[in-house]
């Protein structure tokens, strides 16, 4: 095909350079500099869409990034597509594969088109009123169906392909938008030592002048001034231009997100460049220079393609020498569509008629109209429209009704005035002003450092906007502390275009308005808003949410001020008392790549892993997550599952020897004269009595009185503690200890330091323990007298030196060999060779949570749930009684942490010894209970001892220790369990073992 | 009776065979090893440590000072940490200890804690503004600043030793992450 | 993402940060010789401030130190940022719940 709607050239594209793309598999051609809908117009393409509802045929409305109808998919491959994006902002290069959407069997003969014919049946709210009842009925019959009909675009069947990163950047000076308004503002701010950064949403920087053929500035034609302005701050050092740049948030303090397309402009990006990039600059000064945007007219039949914003053709005509139409309506409320349509007809389009809503109308443009023999019609409206895929004619007559002329076209352009886009503003929490000469919302007072200029503030003729731009420019710049040299001025020569404007609908019959859109996405219109209102509806974000109504994905930006202006008249209330829906980021849709940036596969969560990870690794070990950090589960030989592995590791480990990696443990080494006063104040237990050389089992409270965590702590001197925690649990506690040492108790001299990753814990346990371990230690007797349970010693192992504690966590003689991470592998693998004599395993946490749970002793997160006292869990003994206080001592005598029917811990034993009960079961004590049943504790924990060659369980069972014997029953789907409830120490309840 | 002398190992290097080799302009490097120790106590302690060490440290917040091989980073107002690059662990600690035994003041080994990367060249502020949120303009964070903060998803010790150099003291099992997060942000900037 | 003048660090981003809750509510010196009332309401009675509250922000990802921020919360301006032990300048604004 060939673009014969291409009749001259237009400044933003490279005539010389033809591209090819298809549309829906339709082979076309444009121009380089083409955007994907300035192409298909330039082919005489306006079908591009469906709507969400009733599936109308849809055209392009806009020029740019408030599109509501022109949604395409973009991409050849799933690994590369993108549904929803605007044809608009879409670039084309050769070999873009694009689809419309929301259509099928095709855009032209859409089977959902169906739904219009039903459209009495889809009036505001009828999902709310209909789909209601029955209620089963909704997930099986009328979601599924929904969903079918509707939505937007198909999600891509492959993981995306592209990298997406993410970069912090600051600014003294940030500049959002770079049309007149823009860069007369970075002109100026630049123009000193701040730091600037200019951003602007579009390909080519200039915004409207680019679209102006008849302004001049300081002598240039408006497009021609902008690329030489764009020249100028390219050559300064301190400038920062980022085009394909949208200012999508604001955030608190000044904290702006910009989403920054590096490739999808092109058709071989460079292998290290991401397709996204997302900006989060903390500007010292923010300029929004986001200009305006035009607003439709509210009339029948308004959605059929070939009806646009007045501006938009001008856009496609200037800047792509594309006319969107050759014989064209005009309707319009205000003074630029005029200027619109003399540059349409400048390009060789036939002007029909410009029908004014306005009573009478005069100045500069509409004079320049009659002079050139467009005949123009005042107050009065176009009221309906013909055309299945295309518009055809527009059916005229006076505002107030009578009868109506019919004109044929194959262009109809609209326009009731500008919207200034507010987003950020309002974004910032700045407060918002309603304008009755714009009928518009313009910025109020700023809460956030920065300041309106433009059209976006409410300014539209060309030389206000250059003024307010430089001021504000100016102003940033001194308000970061820096000081602009001197003040340029600026020659503008450009025609007002007045500031005139319309919302609501400009239909008088309302029973003609159920085809009078306002919201063109959505499928919402004026009779939908009316019915609302009246069905009791008075806020307007009660309106939008029960008609839909600026929900789509352009968040109402045509929409909004009409929904605003139908409610007003309706109910009668000025505009500012309906209120005005609230603007949230992103200002337009951003990829869930862009905000994920790096956060994706490996990098998604650093995985922690400890020195000893990679001979795991190297075995063949399973691994689990614990928080971020990778350990390993269980060790499998040829041929075993997981369950046969554990047997086999327990066995050995209480026959012989094990080796555990614990490394992952968090340890903080509490330092200073006070250490044991500290840790008096915050464990449960008695510390100043423990004497250095010693270990000790200790319990963390929280205030509140409930377990927090544990952990085994040595005391390596009198002032100098090395304490261990769980390994979820290392950064809660530094953080609580720290919290109460530097607000509490201030006047202690003591220090805390994290040593998790200083050392790999080597865990050995077994009664062959010692005599693994003690050819290899140098400095330290070993033997029980020398060194019981419970104690710590320091000296070296394989030549480095270790902290060594005689500990237990399996019941078994064990020892925990403390040595600096960098050397962990290799002792480990030192320690592994001794063992092979003894039959060593190396065992995983699987394991050790069986081992220990056969021992009855807890693991904080699985027997504890925050709340859980000590006496709950059977550690009342390591309540230190006589102390006088310690965080969480108060709470431990509330009336409801002392009642007798506490959940306490207790061992449970299933009745048919082959059941291993499942964690998280819920206790009852009658099973034939009426629903609900009452419930007296859950299984705490559940496993397979090898060891005592049957299930084993710990549970919290009301009170528990009163019920040793009990039966009592865990109902599951598949039948009723019988256990009972027994000490919840299961083996060697005498400790014979560990004191070996 | 013992075994050979054991090689101490660094969680980074399996990482630097992994790097991509697209040609950035900026470049990462495993520093070598050190023996550093982590001070806490009270002012007249952090000047007694500093006259032992060699070092003055700095009062000043989020300030390093370096001698040859040694050097001391402030860390918040009474903790610092002293470094001395490819010195025994042992020993430093052991003179230093004996030294500040008079002191009010905390004194741990965490030579093992932490590993070392370098960020160099003309790009070094941009790569490490993929994951930090800090301002590294020159102006902002000068050569001899140095401040923890987050890079990602990790915490990390960051200072500037030169214009285009700065360094990164990384936990160990946080280090391959930021190995790799700063390879792949080097790659696409 | 909150800009937080750290007391010893000068401003920083939040993603430094930890927030610690309601600031100036001192652990009791003697929690025993409290009603049981009395240490129910400092364990868990909190204000809900619309305006300026002052609040706790440890600066977990720098120095490590808590301090306190006088923040409004319905603009999130933060008026000041004190080092623990200093008062506020001015009393919590706002209707309380
Ligand atoms: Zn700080």
């Amino acid at each position: 095909m060939t673009d014969t709607y291409r009749v001259r050239r237009g400044d933003s594209v490279e005539n010389c350079n033809a591209v090819h793309f298809t549309f829906d598999g339709k082979s076309y051609q444009g121009l380089a500099g083409d955007t994907l809908a300035s192409a298909l117009i330039a082919n005489g393409v306006h079908l591009v869409g469906r709507s969400f509802k009733y599936h109308r045929p849809r055209g392009f409305v806009s020029a740019g990034s408030e599109e509501p109808n022109a949604l395409v998919g973009v991409g050849a491959t799933q690994s590369r597509y993108t549904p929803n994006l605007l044809a608009t902002q879409v670039e084309i290069y050769d070999g873009l594969v694009a689809e419309s959407q929301n259509r099928w069997p095709s855009l032209e003969t859409d089977a959902g088109f169906l739904n219009e014919y039903f459209s009495a049946f889809l009036p505001a709210g009828f999902y709310y009123k209909t789909f209601m009842w029955p209620r089963t009925a909704w997930k099986k019959l009328y979601e599924p169906v929904i969903r079918r009909m509707a939505g937007l675009g198909r999600a891509p069947a492959e993981p995306d392909a592209d990298r997406y990163t993410q970069v912090f950047a600051h600014c003294d000076v940030l500049i959002v938008g770079a049309g007149p308004a823009g860069l007369a503002a970075a002109l100026e701010a630049s123009n000193s030592d701040a730091t600037v950064i200019l951003c602007d949403e579009q390909a080519e920087m200039g915004g409207s002048l680019l679209s102006d053929r008849s302004a001049s500035i300081d002598g240039m034609q408006a497009a021609e001034w902008a690329r030489a302005a764009l020249d100028e701050l390219r050559k300064r050092s301190n400038v920062k231009l980022m085009s394909r740049t949208t200012a999508f948030g604001w955030y608190p303090h000044n904290f702006v997100g910009l989403n920054e397309r590096v490739t999808d402009h092109l058709s071989n990006p460079a292998a290290n460049q991401p397709r996204e990039r997302l900006w989060q600059v903390r500007a010292k000064e923010v300029v929004l220079a986001a200009g305006a945007i035009e607003r439709p007219l509210v009339f029948t039949d308004n959605d059929r393609p070939g009806i646009m914003l007045a501006n938009a053709a001008r856009t496609y005509v200037n800047r792509y020498g594309v006319v969107p139409g050759k014989q064209v309506v005009v309707f319009t409320a205000c003074d630029s569509a005029y200027r619109a349509a003399l540059d349409l007809k400048a390009a060789g389009a036939k002007i029909q008629v410009i029908v004014d809503l306005r009573k009478s109308v005069s100045g500069h443009w509409v004079d320049k109209a009659r002079a050139e023999g467009i005949k123009v019609r005042s107050g009065s409206i176009v009221r309906g429209t013909s055309g299945r895929l295309r518009v055809k004619s527009a059916q005229i007559s006076n505002a107030q009704g009578g009868d109506a002329e019919t004109v044929a076209c194959d262009l109809i352009l609209m326009s009731a005035g500008f919207t200034p886009s507010v987003h950020l503003f309002s974004q910032s929490r700045g407060k918002l002003s309603y304008s009755e000469e714009l009928r518009a919302y313009v910025p109020g007072e700023s809460v956030e450092r920065e300041r309106s200029v433009g059209a976006c503030k409410g300014l539209f003729a060309l030389e206000g906007v250059i003024e307010s731009g430089a001021r504000g420019g100016r102003d940033a710049a001194t308000k970061a502390g820096f000081s602009p040299r001197g003040e340029r001025s600026y020659t503008v020569s450009a025609q007002s275009v007045g500031a005139d404007a319309f919302i609501g609908s400009v239909m008088t019959d309302h029973q003609a308005e159920k085809r009078a859109w306002v919201d063109f996405q959505n499928d919402v219109t004026a009779k939908d808003v009316r019915l609302a209102t009246r069905e009791g509806f008075r806020s307007i974000e009660h309106v939008k949410r029960y008609t839909t109504t600026g929900m789509a994905t352009d968040q109402g930006k045509l929409s909004n001020m009409n929904a605003l202006g139908v409610v007003s008249k309706q109910i009668d209330v000025a505009v500012p008392k309906v209120g005005l829906t609230t603007f949230r980021p992103p200002y337009t849709p951003t990829t869930f790549g862009s905000f994920a940036g790096q956060s994706r596969g490996d990098l998604f969560d650093p995985v922690r892993k400890t020195s000893i990870h990679s001979w795991a690794e190297s075995q063949g070990a399973q691994f689990e997550d614990v928080g971020v950090w990778k350990r390993a589960w269980y060790f499998p030989q040829v041929g075993e599952d997981m369950h046969a592995a554990v047997a086999r590791e327990c066995k050995v480990t209480r026959e012989s020897v094990g080796i555990f990696d614990a490394s992952t443990l968090g340890k903080i080494e509490i330092v200073g004269k006070d250490a044991a006063e500290f840790m008096n104040r915050m464990y449960t237990n008695a510390w100043t009595k423990l004497e250095p050389g010693r270990l000790r089992y200790g319990v963390m409270l929280r205030e509140d009185g409930f377990i927090m965590d544990d952990g085994v702590v040595g005391r390596m001197a009198t002032d100098r503690f090395h304490v261990t925690t769980t390994t979820g649990g290392a950064a809660r506690v530094l953080s609580m200890m720290e919290d109460y040492l530097q607000t509490e108790w201030p006047d202690l001299e003591v220090w805390l330091t994290s040593t998790t990753e200083q050392w790999s814990v080597i865990a050995l346990q077994g009664p062959n323990a010692r005599k693994v371990l003690e050819p290899l230690v140098e400095g330290i007797d070993l033997s029980a007298d020398a060194m019981p349970h419970m104690s710590v010693r320091e000296g070296r192992i394989c030549g480095v030196p270790t902290r060594l504690f005689r500990v237990s966590f399996t019941g078994e003689l064990g020892f925990e060999v403390n040595v600096p991470a960098g050397y962990g592998r290799a002792v480990w693998e030192a320690i592994f060779a001794a063992g092979k004599p003894y039959g060593i395993t190396p065992y995983g946490t699987e394991t050790m949570h069986v081992l220990r749970a056969e021992k009855g002793y807890i693991i904080v997160g699985q027997e504890t749930d925050g709340t859980v006292t000590p006496d709950d869990a059977g550690l009342g003994w390591a309540v230190g009684k006589a102390k006088r206080d310690f965080v969480g001592k108060r709470s431990l005598s509330r009336p409801a942490l002392v009642r007798e029917d506490r959940k306490q811990l207790v061992g449970l034993l299933t009745t048919d010894p082959k059941v291993v009960l499942e964690e998280g079961a819920q206790i009852v004590l009658d099973p034939t209970h009426p629903i609900p049943v009452p419930m007296i504790g859950h299984v705490t924990s559940a496993y397979w001892s090898a060891t005592l060659n049957r299930s084993i369980a710990l549970a919290l069972v009301r009170g528990g220790r009163s019920r040793m014997g009990e039966e009592l029953s865990i109902p599951m789907p598949d039948g009723v369990i019988k256990a009972k409830v027994v000490d919840s120490i299961l083996f060697d309840p005498k400790g014979e073992r560990l004191n070996a | 009776m013992l075994s050979p002398a054991i090689m101490r190992s660094n969680a980074l290097s399996p990482m630097q065979s992994s790097s991509t080799t697209a040609a950035s302009t900026t470049t990462l490097s495993i520093l070598p090893d050190a023996a550093k120790l982590v001070f806490r106590g009270k002012t007249e302690a952090i000047e007694a440590a500093g006259a032992h060490f060699g070092v003055k440290p700095s009062l000043e917040a989020c300030r390093f000072a370096a001698v040859g091989g040694r050097s001391v980073h402030w860390l918040g107002p009474d903790e610092w940490l002293f470094q001395a690059v490819n010195e025994d662990p042992i020993e430093v600690f052991g003179g230093m200890s004996a030294a500040l035994q008079a002191q009010a003041c905390s004194l741990v080994d965490v030579s093992h804690r932490s590993d070392g990367i370098a960020v160099a060249g003309p790009t070094a502020a941009l790569v490490l503004n993929h994951g930090c949120p800090l301002d590294l303009s020159l102006k902002a964070f000068p050569v001899g600043m140095c401040t923890r903060t987050v890079l990602g998803k990790a915490s990390l010790l960051l200072s500037r030793s030169e214009e285009q150099v700065f360094h990164v003291d990384v936990w160990r099992s946080f280090a391959p992450y930021v190995w790799q997060f700063l390879d792949e942000a080097r790659n696409l900037s | 993402m909150l800009l937080i003048n750290c007391p010893y660090c000068g401003s920083r981003p939040e993603a430094e940060f930890a927030n610690g809750g309601q600031a100036h509510i001192a652990r009791p010196a003697d929690p025993m010789s409290l009603t049981d009332d009395e240490w129910a309401a400092y364990l868990y009675m909190r204000d809900n401030i619309k305006g300026l509250h002052h609040e706790r922000w440890r600066h977990a990802n720098g120095c490590g130190r808590f301090f306190n921020a006088s923040r409004d919360t319905t603009t999130d301006v933060i008026k000041r940022t004190y080092r623990m032990g200093e008062r506020p300048e001015a009393e919590h604004q706002g209707a309380k719940p």
